[in-house]
């Protein structure tokens, strides 16, 4: 079974909890537009959610660069110092909080992007929720019984469908907004132990190694130009 | 036919692009079950370009059924996975 087959069994099945399908077709109509009222309602919350998310991790790297930037500093008084050790250390934890920042400034392009593909979302439904609530209306005013049930059918379905998928939409937009969160706790956690290097370390222990031996290349060739600019 | 692309919205598209579409799709199943993801990622977006260039998105206003629905266009490969074992796209 292809992807395609998949894709319409999942969302059918979700549309099929969405849509309730009563012995009175107009009753199914009124049930229909509660539900979606509920899902705009939904996917309003669910922006709100995103936004929320990415402020918070707008804060924290601004908390990040804050740091970084004092770590400079302290850097440039060690060597003034004539503290090398200390400039290194310095430069060392400075290098992990700017792998930090490059990473959170990934998954908050990646949250702007979920805010705008469910800011669209929510305009899409709420203009088929406002055309549905006018068929609606006219279903009921104009159709005899059975006339009304075809039309109810194709209005329901279409409309079921769309609510599907905002709905899939908004679980996925939270799904990856609690991943950013879990992260984000722990970075602060540890930043407030002060022990931010744990985290910078993914992959196997060859990974970590040549990482470290990146890190420490990009430190050396900053203690160098401090030092530089310190003497002039 | 009427093709829905997740989290995107819905496009007319001639039926005669079906077969092409086919094709691509197999190819997809074929690299999630060889966990093959950077070719899996390259045939999606293959995918859904062929469809966004080939249709005509549908007005906000349509409340039409969709003939083919297909996954989002930032579907990982380990989501593609849940989808084809059933527990995907999310859990209730």
């Amino acid at each position: 079974m292809g992807l395609f087959d998949r894709m319409g069994t999942v969302v059918k099945a979700k549309m099929n909890k969405l849509v309730n399908r009563m012995e009175d077709p107009r009753e199914t109509l009124d049930y229909s537009y509660e539900k979606q009222l509920e899902m705009l309602q939904n996917v309003k919350r669910g922006v709100a959610d995103v936004t929320t998310s990415k402020k918070r991790l707008q804060l924290q790297r601004s908390k990040l660069q804050k740091s970084i930037d004092k770590l400079d500093s302290q850097a440039k008084d060690a060597i003034k110092a004539d503290r090398e050790d200390l400039a290194r250390m310095a430069l060392e934890r400075k290098a992990a909080l700017n792998t930090q920042v490059e990473d959170l400034d990934i998954q908050i392009a990646q949250l702007e992007k979920e805010q705008e593909k469910l800011v669209a979302a929510e305009k899409r439904l709420s203009t088929k929720v406002e055309m549905f609530r006018t068929r609606k209306e006219t279903i009921k005013a104009r159709y005899s019984s059975a006339e009304a049930q075809v039309k109810i059918n194709e209005s329901v379905s279409g409309i079921g469908e769309e609510m599907a998928d905002v709905g899939m939409a908004i679980d996925r937009a939270e799904n990856k907004t609690e991943e950013m969160q879990a992260r984000a706790s722990a970075i602060d956690e540890l930043l407030e132990s002060g022990t931010l290097d744990d985290l910078t370390s993914s992959g196997d222990d060859i990974d970590r190694e040549l990482a470290k031996m990146h890190a420490q290349t990009g430190v050396d060739a900053e203690l160098a130009k401090l030092k530089e600019e310190v003497k002039k | 036919m009427i093709i829905r692309i997740a989290e995107e919205g819905q496009y007319e598209v001639p039926g005669s692009l079906l077969d092409e579409l086919n094709i691509i799709d197999n190819k997809i199943v074929d690299l999630v079950a060889r966990e093959k993801e950077e070719e899996y990622t390259t045939e999606l977006s293959k995918l859904i370009h062929m469809i966004r260039s080939n249709g005509k998105k549908l007005d906000d206003s349509e409340l039409k059924e969709s003939d083919i629905i297909v996954p989002p266009d930032d579907l990982t490969l380990k989501e593609a996975r849940e989808i084809f074992t059933g527990d995907g796209l999310i859990e209730d």
